[in-house]
């Protein structure tokens, strides 16, 4: 009897145990916004000879990550003792920056390799001593392969922090079934030559919106504002909510401008009133609950990959109204964390090459930020498929190099929230214009 | 105690020594010192390891943000800065910060009561000898061990969703007009209690049905003979005896609804979510704290945020504590 209860108890210790290491063992959260594990890279070797055998690991962000699976199978067949993981894919930009703002201030988590969004990058300007200078592996030669406004954005006071990946510029998608239900022209020149500028495109929703087909004209406020206050940025003050000395100027006619034509759109109900990157707005792409959408080039890759095949063909693309415009864009850059600083600048320098933009733009549609990619026939005389073969390298491309820059504080991302949760509260019918424009403010300068 | 004379005596001036031993007196005193060190400090060893981690993973990160709160700590700022009580003047004079207090303490009371009210019920029907009871009283656990995310995705998207959620659905059935759950305080607070009293009634149930079976039948027999109705004996005789269980569940269910976060948090898709929707409808002081220290960088000002809802919580728990103790004593 008494060796029973004894085998017994250490059973129990043992399986309590098990149970508790197995407990202890893993994540089970499924959402990916609270994702906090983070994993350090390979150390196989220290001093990064180039012939041992190193893993780098590159962070990115979006639905469909970057594009470059191409350019990593060419990347680890040039350089067999090179292994790339990338991670990331499938996490929305706003948990992607959060995440990564902890990891560099710790100094740890961090992939050898992230991705930095125009935005964000802007955050790291008081960081520099985190990420890597570039310039020390030989990347300022290459200042002639970038846009030159992107170059700057990419190397504050001459410490490259990033090189440019992509740009978005600026065009508008549509699904022609639903204009065409609601008795609007489907042909990209004759809905380009109709809205020419947001008046006309406010215009053509009410029309729309008198059709009534029960279908939404545009997605979500939110995405119509940023794309004109960009737009009305580039080609006015040439910044947004902060000056470029970092003081904030939210008094800037620009926004007041976008804010406006914005407001405009709500109140003649043209917006399904979605919150942008969410699982509705997803669901939207594919039920076909909206009309429109502000599409910059990277847009094209999120539509194809929401919609689905199902609604290939029925999504197409045409130039926005007004006059250029261009939202978000990012970089790569190197972390000082990194085991490996020069196999990663080397990596960094590949996949930011003309021909890896080529190469990305035929992967997700990602518009280069490099000239001679640019004028490549490959990108000039691009059509996508899924957007019923229009022409995108000429509707993105095309004004690409005319670009206007503008900047971004180091509180953007906070403070365009702050106006797109003002924008979203009108929407529902929680407050009128005015009251929203107060908050939106006050909310800005506490931020600030 | 008998005394048998016929026993040696003890020996006096020392233990006993075996004879051909060194120098026996002082390996008696070492294990005698060593023996009497043992029982004074063994127990602070066993339950060292206990503070050592609260030291580490409690104690320091307190300590740190204390610290943290008076100062303008920001990864965007290379330099830190000592700013005295600026960040508790700031807080106090911020609206979204009050907001937050306030849908807490509103989703807190909107999600406890009725759970607990509900739970007490549960318990006494489950208390009985019917068919099959052993099975409900498993199955009411269930709820508590899905994942808090997976619930708040689930209820959150597929019932909740303003277009294509369930709740609208049934709601459009009965000819009412659809509602945008996350575009008011009083239905975003109703979804996010609904999906917490879900979560947790199972659980408190549980806890008070155990507590009524420690109560003895004959009280309900005596009650039945003195023509009580089963209504005044639950009130009479039932919630008084567990006055103790359900003062452990109100502080528990305090110090978990003045935290909650996870249901909030994932009751928007999308960007944006730690704003608790376009007006901070929903937005709770965890999520405050949160919204500081990752969207807007502010590490010393959420500090503050968190400092002031552990005094939230104390407070809260406090007045609970007062109020429960006095159920059951004047019915």
């Amino acid at each position: 009897m008494r060796r029973t209860t004894r085998w017994a108890r250490v059973a129990v210790f043992a399986a309590a145990g098990a149970l508790a290491l197995a407990a202890c063992g893993g994540d089970e959260d499924p959402s990916g916004a609270q994702e906090t594990d983070d994993s350090t890279t390979d150390e196989d070797d220290d001093g990064g000879e180039s012939t041992e055998p190193i893993t780098l690991t590159i962070d990115v962000f979006g639905e469909q990550g970057f594009g470059y699976e191409a350019l990593y199978e060419q990347y680890m067949a040039e350089h067999p003792n090179v292994t790339i993981e990338e991670r990331g894919a499938g996490l929305g930009l706003g948990d992607y920056n959060e995440r990564l703002v902890q990891q560099i201030t710790a100094g740890s988590g961090a992939g050898d390799i992230v991705a930095l969004e125009e935005g964000t990058i802007i955050q790291f300007y008081a960081q520099t001593d985190k990420f890597v200078n570039l310039a020390d592996y030989g990347a300022n030669e290459l200042q002639g392969n970038f846009l030159p406004w992107k170059w700057g954005q990419g190397a504050p006071g001459g410490f490259v922090l990033g090189l440019g990946t992509d740009v978005g510029s600026m065009a508008m998608c549509y699904r022609s079934d639903l204009l065409g239900a609601a008795g609007l022209p489907t042909d990209r020149e004759e809905l380009a030559s109709q809205w020419q500028s947001w008046e006309d495109f406010i215009a053509t929703g009410e029309e729309f919106v008198a059709a009534d087909t029960g279908m939404a004209y545009l997605d979500a406020a939110t995405n119509v504002y940023n794309s004109i206050l960009m737009q009305v940025a580039g080609n006015g003050s040439g910044h947004t909510y902060y000056n470029t000395d970092n003081t904030l100027d939210l008094d800037n006619p620009d926004i007041k401008t976008a804010w406006d034509l914005t407001i405009d759109m709500i109140e003649k109900g043209l917006s399904a009133g979605l919150n942008s990157f969410s699982d509705e707005w997803n669901a939207g792409f594919a039920q076909g609950t909206f009309a429109t959408i502000a599409c910059p080039a990277w847009m094209t890759g999120v539509i194809a990959g929401a919609a689905g095949d199902a609604a290939a063909g029925v999504w197409d693309v045409t130039d926005a109204p007004g006059d250029g415009g261009n939202w978000g864009g990012s970089f790569l850059a190197v972390t000082a964390e990194s085991e490996h600083p020069e196999e990663a600048a080397e990596l960094v320098k590949f996949l930011t090459s003309a021909e890896a933009h080529v190469t990305a733009f035929e992967a997700l549609g990602n518009l280069p930020s490099s000239p001679q990619a640019l004028e490549d026939p490959a990108v000039l005389e691009a059509t996508n498929e899924y957007f019923n073969n229009a022409p995108t390298g000429q509707i993105f491309g095309a004004g690409a190099a005319d670009l206007q820059p503008v900047y971004l504080g180091p509180q953007n991302n906070a403070i365009r929230t702050a106006y797109e949760d003002a924008l979203r509260s009108v929407e529902q019918g929680e407050r009128t214009p005015d009251e929203a424009w107060e908050d939106a403010r006050r909310n800005a300068e506490g931020i600030g | 105690m008998s005394i048998d004379l016929n026993a040696p005596a003890a020996p006096r001036g020392g233990p006993t020594t075996p004879p051909g031993r060194g120098d026996p007196g002082r390996s008696q005193r070492m294990k005698t010192r060593l023996a009497k060190l043992d029982i004074r400090v063994s127990p602070y060893l066993y339950v060292a390891p206990f503070f050592v981690l609260f030291a580490i993973f409690g104690l320091y990160p307190t300590v740190y943000t204390i610290w943290l709160s008076f100062t303008d700590t920001s990864p965007l700022n290379p330099t830190t800065n000592f700013v005295g009580l600026d960040n508790y003047a700031t807080l106090i004079g911020d609206p979204n910060f009050w907001n937050s207090v306030f849908n807490t303490l509103g989703m807190f009371l909107l999600a406890t009561v009725p759970q607990l009210l509900l739970a007490l019920v549960l318990a006494n029907w489950l208390n009985r000898k019917l068919r099959g009871i052993h099975f409900f009283r498993a199955a009411i656990a269930i709820p508590i061990v899905t994942s808090t995310a997976v619930v708040a995705l689930v209820f959150g998207l597929s019932f909740f969703a303003r277009d294509f959620g369930l709740a609208n659905g049934l709601l459009e059935l009965v000819g009412v007009d659809r509602i945008d759950w996350r575009a008011e305080r009083w239905s975003s607070w109703l979804s996010i209690a609904t999906m917490v009293d879900w979560r947790w009634t199972g659980y408190n149930a549980l806890i008070y049905l155990a507590a009524m079976q420690a109560i003895s039948a004959d009280l309900y027999e005596a009650a039945e003979i003195d023509g009580a109705s089963r209504a005044r004996q639950f009130w009479q005789i039932t919630v008084p005896l567990l006055r103790p269980t359900i003062i452990f569940t109100v502080i528990i269910s305090t110090i978990y609804g003045l935290q909650l976060f996870t249901e909030p948090l994932m009751f928007t898709s999308g960007s944006g979510a730690l704003g608790g929707g376009s007006l901070g409808q929903f937005q709770t002081v965890t999520m405050f704290v949160v919204e500081a220290m990752r969207a807007h960088q502010r590490w010393g000002y959420a500090a503050t945020a968190g400092l002031v809802l552990l005094l939230l919580i104390v407070v809260v728990a406090a007045i609970n504590f007062a109020l429960v103790r006095r159920l059951g004593s004047e019915r």
